[in-house]
């Protein structure tokens, strides 16, 4: 049997009913939400459950959405399933001023330095991952820098003095 | 005095007296480090019984700027730690500040060993968000392009093996054939490493008929060549003793660790991107995917090499098949999309609706569609994949790379633990690390 989204939908809709929600099919990948401490819970029986397997962690990233009071910063997960050929998109959301997610380094290895790289750029506290700290940027850095409330610098901005840089 | 103390010793050399010798060379070096003050051991170095090793960032046996703090024991490794990040360039950042055509010059900086893959996916990501669809020709040549960075960015990584384990000569001789593949990006696209070929909805330009003769004497010349640097390793027992049995890895290990590419293949799991989720028509062609069992250095070796077979394959079908469109199709190089594909320059200067379009496009004043989208391809060295979200605006609201030589790093310091120094380095050429993609 082929496994399909709906049937991907209908298992988590039976194990954990209003838990799971907002799942809408992009470009053919199957999307949904969870509460942000659910998530090791989804993880794990994804990787679990027979029928699913997802047992192959492509991606795991963040995302900011500064407009979206207490849903400031998303977590997502890619997973995929080898043996059925399918991929799935979990995402969960949290709070900007207590970005704390629980770590899936413990079921992925992958995850670690994912999770290091997510934080690094975002802030996402992951709680119990066994090394978080900074991977890209150097440690000395006092900011998340792919957040939006850091913008990239305007080339058109004039409180610069460009004579400094021998432009003037 | 240290001419005296020396010629002490000869002289006790020659009376054999064997304990005397020891004392006076004890002697010699309580001497030598008298004599320069400022030699200073840490504390507790010399009661510790492994020793710390710091290779890289810039070693020239690491190919690339990476760090690594070692702890020996004798010349055994018994733990790594990785320091990257060395030539991280905040890609992502720059992304959400760039209409979708200029990232493409960012993608060729990822793995730069194999720039027109980074370019066709991100094309194709871009297509698929859009909904432009390509015709087979673009397809084809997209294939053919994609392929001969394929065979360049493993002819590179299984050369520099053979350097690590002492043989320069193939690498030489195999880079006289890297060059022809250059030489037909150039004349495709006008650059050679960075390559920022194609564009969106198909290639800036046709190929010309000096491309396709260059490709043919790539395809003449190349396999015998191939065959000729198969001969020199795949047998050979030296490089045999050095990489077999060492920086291996389990599937199940490797597909936790998120491996892809030619490094999870050797580990014996058939995962390929072009066959499981064929994109840019690459169910159209007849090709095996080769694996590995034991997943070390021996079998990557062998994997990328019998890829570099199937690229060639592939290739010639590919090239089989654009001989064979007839009329106005033989012509095609592009999608017919004017809202994200450049008018003629020609019909810019002479029509309006053209002029309006160049202008738009390259102004960066096209909205695209609302969506999140996550596209892969088969990069030289595993999943290469593009998470694109876009709110409906003129920039992406959010791009993240999937780059595959980042995620499987990780597994560096299982591979090399308990092994030998020598081994790791040979270990980490045969990862295709690629500083470029794994710092972004």
């Amino acid at each position: 049997m082929a496994l399909t989204n709906e049937y991907i939908q209908q298992k988590l809709k039976e194990k954990f009913g209003d838990l799971v929600y907002n799942f809408e099919e992009s470009f053919g990948m199957l999307s949904f939400e969870a509460p942000k401490d659910q998530n090791l819970k989804i993880l794990q029986f994804l990787y679990d459950e027979d029928s699913l397997q997802f047992r192959f962690l492509t991606d795991l990233c963040a995302v900011n959405y500064p407009d979206d009071a207490g849903r400031e910063l998303a977590v997502v997960y890619h997973l995929h399933n080898l043996t059925e050929n399918i991929r799935i998109r979990f995402k969960v959301f949290t709070a900007v001023a207590n970005p704390d997610v629980f770590t899936a380094s413990q079921l992925f290895s992958s995850a670690n330095w994912m999770e290091r790289e997510t934080y690094d750029f975002y802030g996402v506290n992951f709680v119990g991952h066994p090394n978080l700290k900074r991977i890209l940027n150097v440690d000395e850095m006092d900011y998340f820098p792919l957040r939006k409330e850091y913008p990239l610098e305007d080339q058109t901005r004039i409180d610069k003095d460009d004579e400094m840089f021998g432009r003037g | 005095m240290v001419n005296d103390a020396i010629f002490t010793i000869n002289h006790s050399l020659l009376t054999h007296n064997t304990n005397y010798l020891a004392e006076r060379l004890i002697n010699i070096v309580t001497m030598l480090a008298q004599q320069q003050h400022n030699i200073k051991l840490p504390e507790g170095s010399i009661e510790k019984e492994t020793t710390t090793l710091n290779v890289g960032p810039t070693h020239p046996a690491t190919h690339g700027v990476f760090q690594n703090i070692m702890e020996l024991d004798g010349e055994r490794v018994v733990s790594t730690e990785q320091t990257v990040g060395y030539i991280h360039r905040a890609f992502e950042k720059l992304a959400e500040r760039r209409p979708l055509y200029q990232i493409t010059p960012i993608t060729d900086r990822l793995n730069y060993c194999s720039s027109p893959i980074n370019n066709m996916g991100w094309h194709l990501t871009c297509e698929k968000l859009l909904g432009v669809s390509t015709p087979k020709r673009v397809d084809y040549l997209r294939v053919i392009i994609m392929e001969l960075a394929r065979i360049s960015d493993h002819l590179i990584c299984n050369s520099i093996v053979g350097v690590d384990t002492g043989a320069y000569t193939g690498f030489l001789y195999v880079m006289q054939y890297r060059e022809l593949i250059y030489e037909i990006y150039e004349e495709v696209c006008g650059s050679r490493l960075t390559t920022n070929i194609g564009r969106i909805g198909g290639f800036e330009r046709n190929f010309t008929n000096t491309a396709f003769t260059k490709l043919e004497k790539f395809l003449n010349e190349y396999p015998k060549v191939l065959k000729e640097f198969e001969n020199l390793f795949a047998r050979n027992r030296i490089f045999m003793e050095r990489t077999q049995g060492t920086g291996g890895i389990s599937a199940e290990r490797a597909l936790n660790y998120g491996f892809t590419g030619p490094n999870l293949r050797a580990a014996g799991v058939d995962y390929d991107v072009r066959v499981h989720s064929p994109y840019s028509s690459y169910q159209d062609f007849n090709f095996t995917v080769p694996v590995g069992t034991t997943g070390d250095n021996y079998d990557r070796f062998l994997v990328r090499n019998a890829e570099m077979w199937q690229s060639l394959s592939i290739i010639e079908q590919a090239y089989q098949k654009i001989q064979e469109f007839k009329g106005a199709d033989a012509e095609v190089y592009h999608a017919d999309v004017p809202e994200y594909y450049l008018p003629k320059k020609e019909d810019v200067y002479t029509k309006m609706e053209a002029l309006i379009w160049h202008f738009k496009i390259i102004m960066g004043e096209i909205d695209m569609p609302k969506g999140e989208v996550y596209h892969a391809v088969e990069g030289g060295n595993g999943e290469l994949g593009f998470y694109l979200i876009s709110d409906g605006g003129r920039t992406p609201f959010r791009l993240h790379f999937r780059r595959p030589c980042f995620i499987y790093y990780q597994a560096y310091p299982e591979l090399i633990q308990g092994g030998m120094l020598s081994d790791a380095i040979v270990t980490m050429s045969s990862l295709n690390l690629i500083a470029g993609e794994l710092d972004a």
